[in-house]
């Protein structure tokens, strides 16, 4: 990726999230139902109906209401949940850490597992176990993320209980935080057993975020490491007397990278995206868990809000996968 | 062995076999795993012991027959509401398979039509449609797919909207880009130079090109949608009322997961069997379709 | 005294089962000590693969059908996998053809001759990477400390030749096969190319196998050199005297398609393979099907 190409992504940025926010808009705003129907106390007058919507602002037109909630979203003001009573930004602010470190943990997880099985799979190049490799891979691929939560519930939750279902962290712990990285945070002060813990309850949504994402790097980085492995600089290496692993280690898998980053990189969207159901499925306390809550809630604000949050938090990866490929390859670093 | 001259005229099996022969196990697996969805979909009401709504609030929470317990009338056991869990499974896959057939035909439509529009006529047309994909891609999938079955209310109809509209862009990217390929190429040069219009073109040189592509999307794109329907039925805004749907037997099962964990866990089979089968189907057609093998 | 490199009646067949291509058939051929050996024969000859039976590098679907390769009296086929990767890069070294290809695109220079060095002399990083300066410097590269920190990409092919050369020389090999390594490059580089060569060899001792198509370059660098053709050695001997008397019709094609100043180059005239067949012993008899039968 060039430096012209980034600089074209960025300019791109301002017209693609504002095409999200009027798809939003316009979306939300042709619902038949009555999100103030939901807020009002039984025996309240058509009068007090009518104040609530104002607050809302629900009594204008589409455009007008777009209008006003984009010119104070451009001031970091994204109204107030209709569910919740608070500001919105706030509300995802405060919620957005544990999302983040629960998908950080899970590319974690399936960056070293995807390697691994990659590893393998290309250093048996040939033979039947290949075959199951590439089958293996193929499964766990096609089985998604929330599907694996729930297998993963049924297996270490329910059946043979190992690890707690449900929340963030224990009830009972009572540990107070500054930040809302509870997991950074208690790292970083050494708490180990408050990390442990956190670690228990985020271990079995993270595999569950993993294991596809796993399987797409393992797809991805097995056939460039066989790419790789073909190309003359690997070929002389043996020439040279190194034993295979430590070619492959050394020589191809600096090189297979990065493609594999540039193909997979992207695709931690879908890791984030699948953060919505697996928060859900286990009562995980992140942005994905509440952004379905305001959609049963029908909590307009709310809901523009988080989906803008993921739309930046996807374009910032985008960009984050374009500069690490410019890292990774030295050809692109001087070029 | 013999020399290369030596060999005999190498025997030429017909293109059919061949490419069946190239799609491997996985076609064959994908092709049955498949098969035998349409079927159960197909024959619900034949081969159902019960009426999949049917209470028997005696004979509640059953285990499967071959389990301590359980009762052959009930081969898999009964729901909370001792419905028979296997007939519900078979309706459910009606509902599966419906939405899969209608969601990814529609879905594949709509994109195939946008990526060809821009794929072909290029300049503002396609940085029209690449904007429009670029947006699309900043959503996150399942949530808008969320909003929008929870925006249209439940029913068949909202189901299937949220598929077509969230996932067009996946067949509108790859024609796109598939179209824009196969227009650089020698042969949609000569077929302009022998004055063929732009429609002849399209018909004659780039659709049978994507023949490959399009079909083995739409099997991926068919799992998508059985997914889908799971998630939304799961969040609670699918297809209403009795209608059986796997989803929603996976949010029964998990209320009693702890007393009756086979009621979660047979819709999750199911709905993996299926979409692996649909996965493994569209590898093999892939491998069975394309004749260089492009890598 | 013995040679450095004795290959005695090398058979290796490629392909699949029951296809295969016999490439070399019964090739012999001796190094002696500081020996510098003209390989030649025209693309297919077999000679670039007797150079990777040596260093172990023929491709996945080669099988070595029958004979032996000793290396200083010990025969490299039969001896265990450690202790020949302990003779690779140490004791046998190699310069490869393609000097773009040769260099790993992502690691520093210096990083990739230190490596080697580290493994088999048991050098410290920083002594690696001093060593790495002098061989730098041997092969007439300026500046070799701000060599050792660019990337492959930033130096030019012929750069990179010299520094796959002192690769090569590194830990002062026995012999050094250099398969086609001026192919790639342009005329006055080539000529700089074998100078190096010439020049390292002697100063450090090593015997060289010179794999090339250019009869020009072995006449220029080879003492004594080797005809091969169709996985055969046709003839042998003295540099000087093959050239002056070829006595076969083989080489004499090959001689007279090399261009000279003195007259325009002709094609490679074909040798009917019938009478180069005819040229051999009874005991060299068509073996093309028993060789396989071995693999």
């Amino acid at each position: 990726m060039r430096w012209g190409e980034i600089i074209r992504r960025l300019v791109l940025i301002p017209p693609t999230l504002f095409g999200v926010c009027v798809i939003v808009f316009v979306l939300l705003r042709v619902v038949p139902g009555d999100p103030i129907a939901m807020m009002i106390p039984p025996g309240a007058s058509p009068a007090d109906i009518d104040r609530l919507r104002a607050f809302y602002g629900l009594d204008q037109s589409i455009l007008q209401q777009f209008i006003t909630w984009l010119g104070q979203a451009l001031t970091g003001n994204f109204g107030r949940s209709i569910s919740l009573h608070q500001n919105v930004f706030e509300l995802v602010l405060a919620r957005l850490p544990a999302t983040l470190e629960l998908s950080l943990l899970a590319t974690l997880i399936a960056t070293a597992l995807g390697v691994m099985v990659a590893l393998t799979g290309v250093y048996v190049r040939g033979r039947r176990l290949e075959w199951a490799i590439d089958g293996g891979i193929g499964v766990f691929l096609a089985i998604p993320d929330f599907l694996w939560a729930l297998i993963l519930l049924l297996l270490f939750g329910v059946l043979i209980p190992l690890l707690p279902i449900s929340g963030r962290i224990d009830p009972q712990l009572d540990v107070a935080f500054r930040t809302n990285f509870y997991l950074v945070e208690s790292l970083l002060t050494g708490r180990l057993d408050v990390a442990l813990a956190l670690l228990q309850h985020m271990i079995l949504p993270a595999v569950a975020l993993a294991l596809p994402f796993a399987a797409l790097v393992a797809r991805l980085l097995k056939a460039s490491l066989a790419e790789a492995e073909d190309q003359d600089y690997a070929q002389i290496a043996r020439a040279r007397g190194f034993s295979r692993p430590a070619i492959l280690w050394r020589e191809v898998f600096p090189n297979a990278l990065i493609p594999t980053v540039a193909l997979g990189g992207v695709q931690v969207t879908l890791l984030l995206g699948g953060t919505v159901l697996v928060e859900r499925i286990f009562s995980y306390e992140g942005i994905g868990n509440m952004a379905i809550d305001a959609v049963i809630n029908r909590d307009f604000p709310l809901i523009q809000g988080l989906i803008l949050t993921f739309a930046v938090l996807f374009i910032a990866l985008n960009l984050a996968v374009d500069l690490l490929v410019r890292l990774l390859d030295p050809r692109l670093r001087h070029g | 062995m013999a020399d290369l001259t030596l060999s005999g005229p190498i025997e030429r099996p017909s293109r059919w076999l061949a490419s069946v022969a190239r799609g491997g196990t996985r076609l064959w697996c994908g092709g049955t795993l498949v098969g035998i969805l349409f079927l159960i979909a197909l024959l619900a009401p034949l081969l159902a012991p019960h009426d999949p709504i049917e209470q028997d609030l005696l004979a509640a929470q059953l285990p499967p027959a071959w389990i301590q317990g359980g009762e052959w009338t009930y081969p898999l056991g009964t729901d909370s509401l001792g419905r028979c869990v296997l007939s519900r499974l078979m309706y459910a896959a009606r509902t599966a398979v419906a939405v899969a057939l209608i969601a990814a035909s529609l879905a594949a439509a709509i994109g195939i039509a946008f990526g060809l529009i821009a794929g072909m006529f290029g300049g503002w047309i396609d940085q029209g449609v690449s904007r429009l994909i670029d947006v699309w891609m900043a959503f996150p999938p399942v949530l808008l797919s969320i909003v929008l079955a929870a925006v249209i209310g439940a029913g068949l109809t909202s189901v299937i909207a949220a598929i077509v509209v969230v996932d067009w862009t996946r067949f509108a990217r790859v024609v796109r880009a598939e179209t824009m390929v196969q227009l650089q190429r020698d042969y949609a040069a000569a077929a302009r130079v022998l004055g063929l219009s732009r429609g002849q073109i399209l018909r004659l040189e780039i659709l049978p090109n994507l023949v490959p592509l399009i079909v083995t999307l739409l099997a991926v794109e068919m799992g998508i949608a059985i997914l889908v329907e799971v998630i939304l039925s799961f969040v609670g805004i699918s297809v209403a009322g009795d209608v059986p749907t796997w989803g929603g037997m996976i949010v029964e099962g998990r209320q009693i997961v702890y007393q009756s964990p086979w009621i979660m866990a047979l819709p999750i089979v199911s709905v993996i069997l299926s979409v692996i089968g649909f996965n493994l189907l569209g590898d093999g057609l892939r491998a069975a379709l394309d004749p260089v093998q492009r890598r | 005294m013995t040679a450095v490199l004795a290959v005695h009646d090398l058979h290796v067949a490629i392909g699949e089962r029951g296809r295969a291509a016999n490439v070399l058939r019964g090739a012999s051929l001796e190094v002696g000590a500081g020996e510098v050996r003209g390989l030649v024969g025209e693309s297919g000859a077999g000679k670039s693969m007797l150079g990777r039976a040596v260093l172990g590098l023929l491709p996945a679907n080669a099988v070595i059908g029958g004979g032996t390769i000793l290396f200083e009296g010990r025969d490299l086929l039969a001896m265990p996998e450690p202790e020949r990767r302990g003779l690779l890069g140490r004791r046998i070294a190699l310069i490869p053809q393609d000097p773009i290809t040769s260099l790993n695109p992502v690691k520093r220079v210096g990083a990739q001759i230190a490596v080697t060095l580290r493994h088999h002399l048991a050098l410290s990083k920083r002594a690696a990477l001093e060593r790495a300066t002098e061989l730098l410097a041997e092969v007439a590269i300026r500046e070799p400390r701000r060599v050792l920190e660019l990337y492959p990409h930033e130096i030019s092919g012929g750069m990179r030749q010299r520094v796959l050369i002192a690769m090569a020389f590194a830990c002062d090999p026995g012999l050094v096969i250099a398969d086609e390594p001026t192919t790639a490059l342009d005329v006055t580089v080539q000529r700089q190319v074998l100078q190096l060569v010439e020049r390292l060899r002697q100063r450090h001792g090593a015997a060289v196998l010179f794999i090339t198509h250019d009869l020009g370059v072995v006449a220029k660098i080879c003492r004594t050199m080797t005809v091969l053709h169709a996985g055969r050695v046709l003839e042998e001997g003295e540099t000087a005297d093959v050239l002056a008397r070829p006595r076969h019709p083989y080489t004499r094609a090959l001689l007279a398609a090399t261009p000279r100043a003195d007259r325009p180059a002709e094609a490679l005239r074909p040798v009917p393979p019938a009478l180069i067949e005819s040229l051999w012993s009874e005991a060299h008899r068509l073996d093309r099907l028993d060789v396989a039968g071995r693999a």
